[in-house]
């Protein structure tokens, strides 16, 4: 069991590293100058963009540059982009943003809760879509599953954000069903928290979670078909424990794997929650730097997102093992 | 189950046929499954009893309903799913319509199953000693403590060594043999009165089949049980069976005492499947006798005796009764505990002077 | 490339088997993967088999049967060892220098299901070889194709079907028709009717039989139903736990077995004309279970379940000594006097005049 987790960890530390150095690189590599964004295009001279690039060390080989990059990760840096213009960057450094002048890391963490509390309607569509896919199975043929199979389809035709703007312009502009509330953190006002987000994590809910519901249907039924559930009536085992204790326990872990897997796609989707519901987090934040190029920005964001898609696999394989003894024992 | 309520006034079951019948009586049961391709006629009108302490053994390839028909003794097919007809009487207590509690207070505590292979049929998630205290205690009230000590101690009776430590371990922890002992430990820890054993030892090996079967026997000696050994194998039958059943698309089609039924057997189809088995002493020399052509599907039964697309003895009956007319289930020349389905008048001779040296060789 | 090597009396057998080894390595579970073990699949297997003829391996589940034969048909390669395939080593062959082996070796595998392809028809199944091997024009291939479907007793006119518009015992006979194409010399069968209903076992038994006779095919036939090994061979070696113990004629292993695997093999097996007559034979009964291939039992590797077992066993490997004409791998072969099996017929004698 130790092992498996051991395992499991190392991998993904070096899953990290080898995220960290792709995204170096494209940041190193690409067509964009960050002396472009620093100086402004009618004071900059060729000395003074040298000057910038001397001072950013872009002049020197990209393995010096990474292993700079990396030392401030952890121990932090100044980091100085033209003599006499010298930034602080504590660690965790993940460089400075080029509009601004600060270190990227303590912007992102100001705008990290509002986005993992919209995360939080993941767990949501993930509970509310297994409750459905069970039901839906143990309904299986009626018009109830029917029903379900066919809403999967025409929800999962309709684009994401399509749907987050229809829910936005009807149940808040038109018939203000939910009225427009900013961000406001879980610790000032748990009751201004949860209004505010109810919206968004309806919409993440009824959207994500037909597609759920529909997977553990199909992984339920799979289940409630095995030998071992007939064992379990034929041991005399109500109804209800068969399928709550022997079948779900075996069809969660499917849906649980995938969970994991999709959790790339629920960051994703927070780009457009974020925008559309006008909420201030790091998917909004990500946005606005790339129609700046500010560069920084961006792969400290792409590194935090595969950083959490790591964790999240993490813990789904924990997750997994502890469900399945097979794979903690073998 | 056959205690009678006291506030009636008059008992519904009379005492003291209930008491005369045996244990299991199974009586023209039909199970047909409507599908989309229309209806499967898995089990018609099949009858049968067994006695406390006796063994039936029921024999039939895939699709025969061998399966099916003692599926519905535990009353495990899906009500929507399924149609039931006729009677299966446990213990007086009859089945077929029977509530979904009065169900559950008879599986795995008055009649227990024990399926083909024990690593699909247990639950890979929990320990075996969890699944043995589980069923335990849905039809004992006990404490925790006692249950797992119950547990350890079936263990230890069907043979599996430390059972202390091994009660904890997970099934993949288990070679096929001890799968097997477990899945029967926990058949076995409500002290069931009737045991059904659907193909036990299908995936085992021959030796680790032969200590499954030996335990079979210990086991009912001990408990003094009925059991119901569901098999394709007729050398398990021969070995373990007091009596025989051999089904064919859904029907019975030969009933009698084992020695009787295959040192006489009566019906064409029990002697193709005699025929076509290898044995280790017969005539190498000597090709085996197939039984031509393949099971009929059971969308659309055969007309008349259902073997008769597969028949070679069709000759020996007058006219096209075969085709025409479903033989039925009666006793033939050899007395009145031997049933067979057949139209052929005197199968016994034919069998004894013509067949017999070439099937069993 | 290939050294033709004949035997003392100036003959090539069809397949030559030598020391036969293969291990599969296993992995720790730690961070870094290392190889902990090997499992002894196979360990020193040694057998011939003439052309045309047909040699049964027998055992329980880990005996190694199956590896045998999939290392002779080169889906596994083989660790060590020799196999001289009409006198060429066909062990150590790259892929491009087994090619026209493959021709002359085929396979029939166990499961009628999960061996044919389900979106191809059966003229696609049955002709693939033949046009991976360029035996037929194009032109040819349905009427070969039909042809080989006759052969196996299958109407030709199905070519264009399915897999899943057949019966199991039809599906095997499509793979036999498969393994047929090309013409082979040997044919491995891998519990070829075990997964087959009873009456339709018989059938395809009978079908390999006539095909063995018409085209004059060598057999290796593996199967852990030993009725029907006896059945089908004349020579049967018995494995446990990746070595063969006892190989021999069929009258032999099977009327003086004098392994004691063999002999508790024999009795354990129910067999329905025995019975039925009244005939039980009594009953060796072996204790546990087959040990791991991974950490086999010192010496000899039956020890731990015989009831001859002595401090020799476990200390010395028994050879293969020669006993009563057989090859016996054990260091009190004897035969058997309390189980030999009964004649019980009633009348007619079970003897075959071999």
């Amino acid at each position: 069991m130790i092992g498996y987790i051991l395992r499991r960890l190392v991998s993904a530390v070096l899953v990290v590293i080898a995220t960290s150095m792709i995204v170096f690189l494209l940041f190193t590599l690409g067509p964009s100058d960050p002396a472009q964004r620093l100086c402004s295009a009618d004071r900059c001279t060729e000395e003074r963009r040298a000057l910038i690039h001397q001072s950013l060390g872009l002049d020197k080989p990209v393995v010096e540059q990474y292993l700079t990059w990396a030392k401030g990760v952890f121990v932090g840096r100044d980091v100085s982009y033209g003599p006499g213009f010298s930034v602080d960057c504590p660690a965790p450094c993940l460089g400075i943003s080029y509009i601004n002048k600060e270190p990227v890391f303590p912007t992102l963490m100001e705008r990290f809760p509002a986005t993992i509390s919209i995360a939080l309607g993941g767990f949501m569509y993930l509970i509310v879509g297994v409750i459905i896919g069970v039901l839906a199975a143990r309904r299986r043929g009626t018009s109830t599953d029917r029903g379900l199979v066919a809403s999967t389809l025409i929800i999962s035709a309709i684009p994401y954000y399509l749907v987050a703007l229809l829910a936005y312009l009807y149940l808040v502009l038109k018939w203000g069903i939910f009225s427009e509330t900013s961000y406001v953190p879980l610790t000032e006002d748990p009751i201004g928290w949860a209004g505010a987000l109810a919206l968004p994590w309806l919409v993440l809910t009824v959207y994500f979670c037909v597609t759920y519901a529909r997977f553990s249907r199909g992984s339920m039924i799979e289940s409630l078909s095995e030998d071992y559930v007939r064992t379990a009536r034929a041991m005399g085992v109500s109804e209800s424990k068969v399928v709550a204790k022997h079948a779900l326990r075996a069809a969660v872990v499917p849906v649980i794997t995938i969970f994991g897997i999709d959790f790339a796609t629920l960051l994703a989707g927070t780009v457009f929650t974020e925008a559309i519901f006008g909420i201030n987090g790091i998917g909004r934040t990500a946005l606005a730097s790339i129609t700046q190029g500010d560069l920084p920005i961006i792969s400290a964001t792409v590194l935090i997102g595969s950083v959490f898609i790591v964790i999240a696999n993490l813990l789904v394989d924990i997750i997994y093992s502890f469900l399945d003894p097979r794979v903690r024992l073998s | 189950m056959t205690t009678v309520d006291r506030t009636m006034p008059e008992p519904v079951v009379a005492p003291s046929s209930a008491q005369q019948e045996p244990f299991l009586v199974v009586e023209d049961l039909t199970v047909q499954f409507p599908t989309h391709d229309g209806l499967v006629q898995a089990v018609t009108d099949l009858s049968y009893a067994v006695e406390l302490g006796e063994t039936l053994g029921i024999v039939g390839e895939s699709g025969s309903g061998k399966s099916v028909s003692s599926m519905a003794v535990l009353g495990l097919h899906d009500a929507k799913r399924s149609r039931l007809e006729g009677s299966i009487r446990v213990a007086g207590q009859e089945i077929i319509g029977a509530s979904k509690s009065t169900l559950r207070r008879l599986r795995g505590n008055d009649v227990a199953m024990i399926f083909q292979d024990p690593l699909t049929a247990l639950h890979p998630f929990f320990t075996v000693g969890n699944q043995i205290v589980e069923a335990y205690r849905l039809h004992n009230q006990v404490s925790k403590k006692a249950a797992w000590n119950r547990a350890i101690e079936m263990l230890d009776l069907v043979g599996i060594p430390e059972p202390q430590r091994r009660v904890n371990d997970y099934l993949h922890q288990f070679s096929g043999g001890m799968r097997q002992r477990a899945m029967i430990a926990m058949a076995l820890v409500n002290n069931p009165k009737l045991l059904i054993a659907d193909e036990p030892t299908t995936a085992l090996d021959v030796t680790v089949q032969a200590q499954i079967l030996d335990l079979v026997q210990t086991m009912q000696k001990e408990f003094g049980s009925a059991v119901i050994i569901i098999t394709h194998d007729l050398g398990v039958i021969a070995e373990l069976a007091d009596d025989v059943l051999v089904m064919y698309a859904g029907r019975a089609v030969e009933h009698g005492p084992t020695k009787e039924v295959l040192t006489h057997p009566e019906m064409p189809y029990t002697w193709g499947l005699l025929g076509s088995v290898a044995d280790v002493v017969s005539d190498t020399s000597k090709p085996l006798i197939p039984i031509p052509g393949t099971p009929p599907s059971l969308l659309n039964p055969p007309s008349g005796c259902p073997f008769h697309p597969r028949c070679t003895y069709q000759d020996h009956v007058e006219g096209s009764r075969c085709v025409s007319e479903l033989p039925l289930l009666r006793p033939g020349p050899r007395g009145e505990s031997h049933l067979k389905r057949c139209h052929i008048k005197d199968p016994e001779t034919l069998y004894q002077e013509e067949l017999k040296e070439e099937i069993m060789g | 490339m290939s050294e033709h090597v004949q035997t003392s009396n100036g003959h090539t057998p069809l397949l030559e088997v030598t020391d036969l080894v293969k291990h599969f390595p296993v992995k720790s579970t730690g961070v870094v993967r290392r190889t902990i073990g090997q499992v002894q699949a196979l360990d020193g297997v040694s057998f011939t088999l003439e052309k045309g003829q047909a040699l049964g391996l027998v055992g329980e589940s880990g005996c190694g049967k199956t590896t045998t034969g999939r290392v002779i048909t080169r889906l596994y390669d083989p660790t060590s060892g020799s196999m001289k395939f009409e006198g060429t080593e066909i062990g150590q062959l790259s892929g491009r220098q087994m090619m026209p082996y493959r021709r002359e070796i085929q396979l029939i595998f166990q499961d009628p299901y999960s061996s044919l392809n389900p979106r191809h028809t059966v003229g696609k199944i049955v002709g693939t070889p033949l046009e991976v091997h360029n035996i037929v024009p194009k032109k040819q291939m349905i009427p070969k194709v039909q042809e080989l479907l006759e052969v196996v007793g299958l109407n030709p006119e199905h070519y264009n079907r399915y897999p899943s518009e057949f019966s199991g015992g039809q599906r095997q006979r499509i793979g036999i028709a498969r393994a047929l194409a090309l013409r082979p010399k040997l044919i491995v069968a891998d519990e070829p009717v075990s997964a087959l209903d009873v009456s339709i076992q018989a059938q395809v038994i009978n079908l390999l039989q006539d095909l063995q006779r018409e085209f004059g095919i060598a057999f290796l036939f593996i199967a852990h139903d030993l009725a029907i090994v006896r059945h089908f061979c004349p020579e049967v070696a018995v494995m446990y736990l990746g070595k063969i113990v006892e190989i021999g004629s069929r009258d032999q292993i099977y009327n003086t077995p004098h392994h004691p695997y063999t002999q508790a093999l024999l009795s354990a097996s129910p067999d329905v004309k025995q019975a039925a007559i009244g005939g039980r034979r009594e009953r060796i009964r072996l204790e546990g279970d087959v040990p791991s291939p991974i950490n086999p039992p010192s010496g000899c590797r039956f020890r731990t379940r015989c009831w001859k077992a002595q401090d020799v066993c476990a200390e010395k490997e028994p050879p293969l000594y020669e006993v009563g004409g057989r090859n016996v791998a054990c260091h009190f072969a004897e035969p058997l006097q309390v189980v030999q099996v009964p004649v019980v017929s009633e009348g007619a004698t079970a003897v075959s005049p071999t």
